[in-house]
């Protein structure tokens, strides 16, 4: 068992092994999504109140929970970097916030555009959990903008690694905050989520999209950690033993 | 029969690191009050711009008022983060403070507690004038120091870590807003909110509660995420 978790973190092991699981999880992501999207486009009932604006969450429930989930991920990676000193976690902390910020724009613009016939506007301030994403979008931000500004890559690691933790402590306050905020401002907010029962019909596409949409970000995020490994080692002498081979093979 | 040592001189106390350094930063900023007076200043005139924008309609400024108070707060004490460490940083003080014997958090609550003395503190004062100016009810002009008591000393201790790992970076000064502002937004919230409850005849407990309770949490951990910032900084 620890012998295994020695390879993994062991950046040419690594290297290896996800290039190995990406072509999987991407085809079963591809089949998933493209299930999710048929089955939500044409299968699913329209809503007796919404009609077929609904449809948007299966984008926008994805890829909300993914913004978070994405942020989680990053938040342990960097813990882990910090502590164990792992470069290959570091890695995997600088891989995910890029795909962390694309998902929580994902969802920003789906909530805004389904906001459009439902609410009548592009944005409400009212709503607590389009204000929560948007914050979560700056947290993003500014995590790669503190590692993008840090040129000696150690130092950057680390202090981007404290900020994704102080992070982390601050996005379930701020998420309640918000949430806090609008109820005592107008009470509940128009959409309720908890209403009645979700239909098997709409709730088997909703979870392939889910299933599907993680599936993608694990293999967006192995091939992105893979070439941060990649950049990182380049200096090392398996990449140049493996640019050598590849080239005799090309 | 071991061998009779001259007695060690007695340990330096926890206390006395904490007041040596609080003393130091405030002797430091005294000797220039230029910068102490200048997010005062930023304060009154960012206040001061509201009103001007929008126009002289009392019914619309009372109900901005609190927030755009509020808002003038948090961009006053922000500007004058970058300068928690960048004076120890150049002149190498900074690593002494860190090879010191004293705990380092201690040492960074000290700094933390003289950034707030000389920016927030003069704000909390100031803010009952101000809100006077938008005509805010009685009421808020208790509530405006106290909230903005709390919050301000959140914000000193949220931004101090930004401000140690910005310490030394050239762009750090721009960085430090898009690091601090997303993090203070629960302290805006509540802060805000609560002068605009008792603006209205509301009780503020909760919101008071609720900005006392994110500030221990703050006391608590921030300190410590500080001290590991400024380590990872000057390695």
């Amino acid at each position: 068992m620890w012998i295994f978790f020695h390879k993994l973190a062991s950046p040419p092991h690594f290297y290896a092994l996800a290039a190995r699981l990406v072509p999987w999880l991407a085809a079963a992501a591809a089949l998933l999504i493209g299930y999710g999207t048929w089955a939500g486009l044409f299968v699913a009932p329209p809503d007796y109140q919404q009609g077929d604006a609904f449809r948007i969450i299966y984008v926008h429930v994805p890829a909300a929970y993914l913004s978070m989930m994405a942020y989680m991920v990053m938040a342990v990676a960097a813990g882990i970097g910090l502590i164990w000193r792992m470069k290959l976690a570091h890695a995997v902390a600088a891989g995910a916030a890029p795909v962390g910020a694309w998902f929580t724009f994902l969802a920003l613009a789906t909530g805004s555009i389904w906001g459009r016939p439902m609410w009548g506007t592009w944005w409400e301030w009212g709503d607590p959990r389009l204000t929560s994403e948007l914050i979560l979008l700056f947290l993003y931000f500014g995590y790669m903008a503190l590692r993008a500004s840090i040129d000696d890559p150690g130092r950057a690691d680390r202090a981007s690694a404290v900020l994704a933790m102080v992070g982390a402590v601050n996005v379930p306050i701020i998420h309640f905050s918000v949430e806090w905020w609008s109820s005592l401002h107008q009470g509940p907010t128009l959409v309720r989520r908890d209403g009645p029962a979700i239909e098997a019909a709409m709730l088997y596409p909703l979870l392939a999209m889910i299933i599907g949409f993680t599936l993608l970000f694990a293999a967006l995020l192995l091939s992105r950690v893979r070439a941060e490994v990649l950049f990182r080692e380049r200096r090392a002498r398996w990449v140049a033993r493996l640019v050598r081979n590849e080239g005799g093979s090309a | 029969m071991t061998p009779d040592l001259p007695p060690l001189p007695p340990l330096p106390r926890l206390r006395d690191g904490l007041l040596a350094v609080l003393r130091r930063d405030l002797l430091l900023a005294m000797q220039r009050p230029g910068d102490v007076l200048n997010p005062l200043f930023f304060f009154a005139v960012v206040s001061t711009l509201f009103p001007l924008a929008i126009g002289p309609d009392a019914e619309l400024l009372r109900a901005i008022g609190p927030g755009v108070v509020w808002v003038a707060a948090l961009l006053a004490a922000l500007l004058s983060l970058h300068s928690v460490f960048l004076g120890d940083f150049e002149d190498g003080s900074l690593e002494q403070l860190l090879l010191s014997a004293q705990p380092l958090p201690l040492i960074v609550l000290a700094k933390t507690a003289a950034h707030w003395l000389l920016s927030g503190l003069p704000l909390v004062i100031v803010s009952p004038v101000i809100a006077l100016s938008y005509d805010l009810a009685p009421a808020s002009l208790v509530a405006m120091p106290v909230t903005l008591a709390l919050g301000t000393a959140s914000l000193s201790l949220i931004g101090v870590v930004a401000a140690a790992l910005t310490v030394g970076l050239n762009r750090g000064n721009a960085l430090l807003g898009l690091l601090v502002l997303p993090l203070a937004m629960p302290v805006l919230i509540f802060g805000a909110r609560t002068v605009s409850l008792a603006a209205s005849g509301d009780g503020i407990a909760a919101g008071v509660y609720f900005l006392g309770a994110y500030c221990m949490l703050a006391v608590t951990l921030a300190p410590f995420a500080t001290a590991a910032a400024l380590r990872i900084s000057n390695e």
